[in-house]
């Protein structure tokens, strides 16, 4: 026979109670209950299913002169999608040299919603994110490396090179009192941006090194004028974005470029889109010249495209997933409770706090593999959209495995919270609603829309739903005028800060567990 | 069936936890009310804004300790092992899952109504703060308003029709956790659903079959075309689903062993 304690103690440990023993006996119970098992694997399942099901039920297809392709984005040097329209006025510059231009004027028009139906409702104006300013260019390209210094209509002057980088100059806006001097250099791969009131005193706006900047390259004037962005009701509740068109002329003299200079002035519609025929251009821009002082109207944005479907959206039945997570980490602790069970756990690792680690560890570790299972919805997912037409904003790798990551450590911290919850309360209905409505109920207030923006804001910041900012995968771009609510998935915290909220949450709750395990009656 | 009520009721009035969740359903559903009605705003430009449906948002958070007394007193009596003897000194099954939910549904419209009522007194207090003044085209609340007063009285019957399809969920699933669980689903989860497929046909009539998101028109007082049911329609689904888990609830509990 041999002697019992041998079977309940680790010899290695001196006799006591060895944490990975107790973690050992923790998975026992877990894989051998049949209804948690299936609780996890039904979490996975939903994931998976629901987000593959939006996934194949989404089509979209991109007319091109009539016929009927996949839509397509265009990228920019890192990667990401990106819209390149716009007007440029342009020579070929080889090697180091600098251009310089004073620009006049900004004026344009807007078109607003109609109020008769078909009849065309255009204004005299220019929208915030206008620009108009000098560019240096790989070719003319769309999605080509760039720098560019540039005068807003509301946002002053700004150095912004390969898309998605910006540094704001000094505000305010031009006008024919007050002209802007704008200058940009190129030294090597580094470029200048310079700016002034008088074309003598000159101050740095911001340097700059492209991506890809060859030898010779395309300087010149450019103009372009992002689309004007209506938000009202949708149906069911949602809101519908409605991008109008608008367009921006402005006038540049002094016109000077120093450096190895070749050819006369070309132009480019750059990036223009092409009406139903495949030849005439869809509101197109244009230029005057006359004295040295050029005219230029353009269309578009230079800038980071946020126009297309997210590599999460397949998330969407992450929510599902999670109550049924909830579930089965608060019965993990509160089916002891109820069978009276903790007492003989407890008596078998009579160092309460390290029991409840234990479990802890176990359902963390659990919850994060089906996390992470689910979440190669989103790899799978976005594949599936792609294959269906649709246009998906590209992310890189690492972005990627940060969101597929991110999910399955939102999977363990919510699973430890609910445990936490469990032990705390005890009561396993009170814990599952109570952790349902800390992580849960605010996402789903947030996504479904059903209270306003700005309170959905402070849920998505205070409460443990901070957590699923991790699943964000485009930035919101401030150079870009955008409809960044949370339904359209635009979380007020950052990935990790949103992640850190969540398990500060399951952290606290987990040490008012384990005080009250250790403190209370078993 | 007097017996059963008054047993029912007892239990009710007896049981810890009611007070606690009596009051936590008007706290949650007043200071939620409060707290959207305290960050939104109104500008003289104008807002797109239900003002009725603002100040009864709560209910949003209110519905859940709904749901959680109506799963409480059932599944208190399966863990403890207590529904033996509640079955033994009163055979006949129906008649006490009947008791149980009238004396829940009675419970559920007194804590809703001072809940809607307080919600609303929030609201109209909190509002003009922000902008919601009759100057603006958004005048705060008011009772004496038909539609209002549709909106809070749908909005009490709502939360008895929900917990009538928490009794039957619970009843019927035994677990107070996994009662939990599926009722949060029903509640929270499922409304997501039809916003997750792309075609407006199966949108329309999924967002019709789900009992939060049909039950909750009725706090629609504006752009009532919008809505895929009217607000009277969309607490008959609810209905329908409070009596289908009241029926399945029924069939199981009079055909079933006492316990798991």
């Amino acid at each position: 026979m041999t002697d019992p304690s041998t079977v309940m103690t680790d010899p290695t440990t001196g006799g006591r109670d060895g944490f990975p023993h107790l973690v050992r006996a923790e998975w026992t119970k877990f894989r051998t209950v049949r209804g948690w098992v299936a609780g996890m694997t039904l979490a996975v399942v939903l994931v998976v299913a629901l987000g593959l099901l939006s996934a194949a039920g989404s089509h979209a297809s991109c007319g091109m002169g009539g016929v009927e392709t996949a839509c397509t984005l265009t990228t920019g040097p890192g990667g990401e999608a990106v819209s390149d329209r716009f007007f440029f006025v342009h020579r070929r510059l080889d090697g180091d040299g600098s251009i310089t231009v004073r620009v006049d004027s900004m004026t344009g028009q807007i078109r607003l919603p109609d109020t008769v139906p078909g009849v065309r409702r255009v204004v005299a104006g220019v929208v915030p994110w206008a620009k108009a300013g000098i560019m240096v260019k790989d070719g003319v390209r769309e999605g080509a490396s760039y720098a560019a210094v540039m005068v807003t209509a509301r946002h002053g002057v700004r150095m912004q090179h390969d898309f998605t980088e910006d540094v704001a100059g000094r505000s305010g806006g031009v006008s024919p009192g007050s002209p802007r001097w704008l200058r940009l250099t190129r030294s090597g791969g580094t470029l200048t941006g310079y700016e002034s009131v008088d074309g003598r005193r000159w101050t740095v706006v911001g340097t700059a090194r492209p991506a890809h900047l060859p030898a010779a390259v395309e300087a010149g004037m450019f103009v372009a004028s992002p689309g004007d962005l209506t938000v009202s009701r949708g149906d069911l509740g949602g809101a519908s974005v409605q991008v109008r068109f608008t367009e921006a002329t402005a006038v540049f003299d002094q016109v000077r470029v120093e450096g190895r200079a070749g050819g006369t002035w070309s132009h480019d519609d750059v990036g223009v889109a092409y009406e139903a025929d495949g030849r005439t251009p869809h509101h197109p821009g244009r230029f005057t010249e006359s004295g040295g002082a050029f005219a230029i109207t353009g269309v578009g944005d230079v800038a980071p495209s946020v126009d297309g479907m997210r590599i999460e959206s397949t998330l969407s039945g992450l929510v599902a997933g999670l109550v049924a997570v909830i579930v089965v980490a608060v019965l993990f602790v509160s089916a002891e409770h109820r069978r009276g069970l903790f007492r003989t756990t407890l008596l078998a690792a009579p160092r309460r706090g390290r029991a409840f680690a234990a479990k802890a560890v176990v359902v963390g570790a659990v919850a994060f593999a089906a996390g992470l299972a689910a979440a190669l919805t989103v790899p799978l997912g976005a594949r599936v959209l792609r294959a269906n037409g649709n246009a998906v904003l590209p992310v890189s790798t690492f972005t990627e495995l940060r969101v597929v990551a991110g999910v399955a450590a939102l999977t363990a911290a919510v699973a430890v919270l609910a445990l936490a919850c469990g032990a705390l309360v005890r009561r396993g209905a009170a814990a599952v609603a109570a952790v349902a409505g800390l992580v849960v109920v605010p996402h789903i207030l947030a996504t479904a829309s059903v209270l306003p923006p700005e309170v959905v804001r402070w849920l998505l910041r205070l409460t443990p739903a901070a957590g699923f900012a991790v699943q964000q995968s485009v930035p919101e771009y401030a150079q870009v005028l955008g409809y960044y609510s949370p339904q359209g998935g635009y979380y007020p915290l950052p990935p990790l800060a949103g992640l850190a909220v969540l398990c500060g949450y399951a952290a606290l709750a987990a040490v008012l567990a384990a005080v009250r395990i250790r403190k209370g009656d078993a | 069936m007097r017996r059963e009520l008054r047993a029912e009721w007892t239990k009710a009035r007896t049981a810890p936890g009611t007070a606690w969740l009596l009051s936590a359903v008007v706290v949650l559903t007043a200071a939620a009310s409060a707290a959207v009605a305290a960050t939104v705003s109104c500008t003289a430009g104008g807002c797109d804004q239900d003002v009725p449906r603002l100040g009864l948002a709560g209910i949003q958070a209110g519905q859940a300790a709904v749901a959680i007394m109506a799963v409480f007193a059932v599944t208190g009596e399966y863990g403890s092992g207590m529904i033996a003897t509640t079955f033994a000194a009163m055979p006949r099954r129906g008649r006490v899952l009947a008791a149980k939910a009238a004396v829940l549904t009675g419970l559920t419209l007194a804590a809703g109504t001072v809940a809607v009522l307080a919600s609303v007194l929030a609201a109209r207090l909190i509002l003009p703060g922000n902008g919601f003044t009759a100057a603006n085209g958004h005048p705060p609340p008011s009772l004496a308003d038909g539609p209002t007063l549709g909106a809070a009285a749908g909005t009490v019957l709502y939360l008895a029709l929900i917990a009538l399809l928490s009794l039957g969920a619970a009843t019927a699933l035994r677990d107070s956790a996994t009662a939990a669980g599926v009722v949060c689903g029903v509640l929270y989860v499922l409304p997501l659903i039809p916003h997750m497929l792309a075609d407006p046909g199966w949108r329309r009539l999924l967002w019709q079959a789900t009992p939060a998101n049909a039950g909750l028109a009725i706090q629609t007082t504006t752009h009532l075309d919008d809505l895929p049911l009217g607000p009277w329609e969309g607490l008959g689904v609810t209905a329908a689903w409070a009596a289908a888990a009241l029926l399945g609830a029924w069939l199981l509990v009079r055909t079933r062993d006492v316990r798991a």
